[in-house]
């Protein structure tokens, strides 16, 4: 099957329809909660809460006996649940920052997680095998209830972003200041975290928990190049995920063997590296080409103003001058003696140079000019 | 004398971790003053403005405002935190954080309107930053920022006003533009308590000043107070400081 065939298919397909659903609604939520991690520098939080996830996923099926993915999650969910509040404690108690308590639970709940999960496929059960597709995911296995669910989670927390819009924005940008003002900044603080474990842990089934985290900044990071406004930003990597998680379902789908929860993960990438390197107002291109053409501009106008100061000494303000006068200076080129010309500041006759009317206006109003543009 | 205390601290004490950052701090600021907060680094100026705000938990001691508890008394208060306390690359703009002066009175949910817009271009204009009011804040000046950070205490339209230094890191024509705004709001019979770092400009810019240092030096009028004695009590070493009278 390639590309075409898949996108022919996928709105009758039953599998890959549910399936490519699933992806996008996954990759719209993250992005959308990823924005606040991110702007919250809490990019790791995402990673810790998923491997965090672990355990609860292999406790739970130990005590159930049972692969229903619900139970598996809701395990999950509690022990992600845990791990944040463990994180949260020991920022607060100890001397510890909150990378180290980041990367403590992280390793620690991950530890412990693997180690039953080893325990468990030693068991004589034949209902154990499958249970490491939650290390990296497995999108094939998403049904129809996995969907709505992931839709139901994904509608909720749009209403109450919506609704308390502009609680989270205020405590995002000054949390001390949101204190003062009377609002109870730890109901917010828990709203946006335990959604963003919520997600994180909708999305195990199809990225896994190694991977997970990559859905939460991937989007996030990408969009914040674009836009300098928090709600564009947040709809942005809403859209920026969506299309990881349709685009990586249709490659995945297209070839054989292709994990779908990777090929996610890295089109997402692909938004990333495209976005720091394009993006107009921050990203890497622009603004080296923005360095170099003021690079150029100062080269130009000092060029400019060291004929100026020739040209001064004279009452004629367009006497010719010897262009070998300016070898001595260091700014200048051929190059930039052609530009002046293209801009009329200077005439060539011969050998000799002569700065215009403008060129010699230009040059005197230089440095007033710019001093009025820096205020 | 006759008149309101604005603010009123009893036996306030505050401690990170096992040393005491502030010791039995008693404290009244008389309504109407413009008062400096002087000590040096580490003597707790902020965290005795962020223990008053209900910011920071006191371990012992209490706070009042117009003889009432702070939280009782939000709406009179507002509050200008240090300009390094926040991410300006947040992706906002200058109108929106002064908006955000507005919220405490909005309340849960409720959004600003044309009322609260209106309320914060004003603020804007009072700082001199209207022209600058779509600007992402990143790309404003320190100074710039400064003065957004009192244009959104400004909007809240409170009595009391407490400011974290914000003369920090700004150019000398933003410092006239921000002291003019204090004094006008002094004038209007607003209450102003500054944590400030110059000893220089204490005797020209306030008319009261607090000591500081873990335990309280010293309170009062400066021109009463504000002298070498007080000046070494607080920074330890002999301290001479001119003052042209």
């Amino acid at each position: 099957m390639d590309i075409q065939d898949y996108f022919s298919l996928v709105f009758s397909d039953y599998t890959l329809r549910t399936i490519t659903l699933g992806t996008a609604i996954l990759g719209a939520v993250t992005g959308m909660l990823g924005s606040f991690a991110v702007l919250r520098k809490q990019s790791l939080l995402g990673d810790a809460i998923s491997h965090a996830a672990l355990p609860g996923i292999a406790i739970a099926f130990l005590i159930t006996g049972a692969k229903d993915s619900n139970t598996l999650l809701l395990g999950a969910l509690v022990s992600g649940l845990i791990g944040t509040f463990w994180i949260r404690g020991i920022v607060k108690k100890t001397h510890l920052k909150s990378d180290t308590a980041l990367g403590l639970i992280l390793s620690l709940f991950f530890g412990f997680g693997m180690l039953l999960l080893t325990f468990i496929q030693k068991q004589p059960n034949a209902n154990q095998a499958g249970l490491d597709k939650y290390l990296f995911g497995q999108a094939a296995t998403l049904v129809e209830s996995d969907v709505w669910l992931m839709a139901i989670v994904t509608g909720l927390c749009l209403f109450v972003l919506l609704l308390f819009w502009k609680e989270f924005k205020i405590l995002l940008f000054d949390a001390d200041y949101t204190k003062t003002l009377g609002f109870n900044t730890k109901i917010i603080d828990i709203l946006i975290t335990s959604f963003i474990v919520l997600a994180i842990v909708l999305g195990l089934q199809t990225v896994g928990v190694v991977l997970m985290s990559a859905m939460l900044l991937a989007p996030a990071a990408a969009a914040r190049q674009w836009t300098n406004s928090l709600s564009t930003m947040v709809f942005l990597a809403a859209v920026f995920g969506a299309f990881s998680g349709v685009f990586g379902t249709a490659i995945s789908a297209s070839q054989t063997n292709l994990s779908t929860g990777p090929v996610i993960v890295l089109v997402a990438s692909v938004f990333v590296f495209f976005s720091f390197v394009f993006s107009p107002s921050r990203g890497l291109l622009f603004k080296h080409i923005r360095v170099i053409k003021n690079r150029r501009d100062l080269e130009l106008h000092k060029t400019l103003s060291f004929m100026y100061h020739i040209a001064e000494t004279h009452d004629n303000i367009s006497h010719p001058h010897a262009i070998k006068l300016l070898n001595n200076f260091q700014g200048y080129t051929k190059s930039t003696l052609q530009k002046l010309v293209e801009k009329d500041y200077v005439k060539l006759e011969g050998k000799m140079w002569r700065l215009t009317e403008t060129g010699f206006n230009t040059a005197a109003n230089l440095y007033t000019k710019q001093s009025t543009d820096d205020e | 004398m006759s008149k309101k205390i604005a603010v009123k601290v009893d036996d306030l004490t505050v401690a990170y971790n096992y040393k005491p950052v502030l010791w039995d701090i008693d404290l009244e600021i008389p309504e109407g003053v413009l008062m400096a907060i002087v000590g040096p680094n580490g003597a707790g100026k902020s965290t005795l403005i962020k223990s008053i705000l209900g910011i920071l938990k006191p371990i012992a001691g209490s706070v009042a405002i117009y003889g009432k508890p702070y939280e009782k008394q939000r709406r009179l208060v507002a509050y200008v935190p240090q300009k390094g306390s926040v991410d300006w690359d947040f992706p906002t703009t200058a109108l929106d954080v002064v908006m955000m002066g507005t919220y405490g009175s909005l309340g849960w949910i409720k959004r600003p309107r044309q009322k609260e817009k209106k309320a914060a271009l004003e603020a804007l204009e009072k700082v001199g930053m209207l022209a600058f009011k779509g600007r992402q804040i990143s790309q404003l000046s320190g100074g710039q920022q400064q003065r957004i950070f009192l244009a959104r205490a400004l909007v809240q339209n409170a009595s009391i006003y407490f400011m974290d230094e914000p003369f920090q890191g700004v150019d000398a024509t933003t410092e006239i533009a921000i002291i003019n705004i204090l004094k006008e709001l002094r004038k209007a019979g607003k209450t102003v308590i500054v944590v400030h770092h110059d000893l220089q400009t204490v005797p020209e810019y306030f008319d009261w000043v607090t000591f500081l240092n873990v335990k309280k030096i010293a309170t009062g009028p400066v021109k009463d107070i504000f002298n070498d004695d007080n000046l070494t009590k607080t920074y330890g070493i002999n301290y001479k400081v001119s003052i042209q009278e």
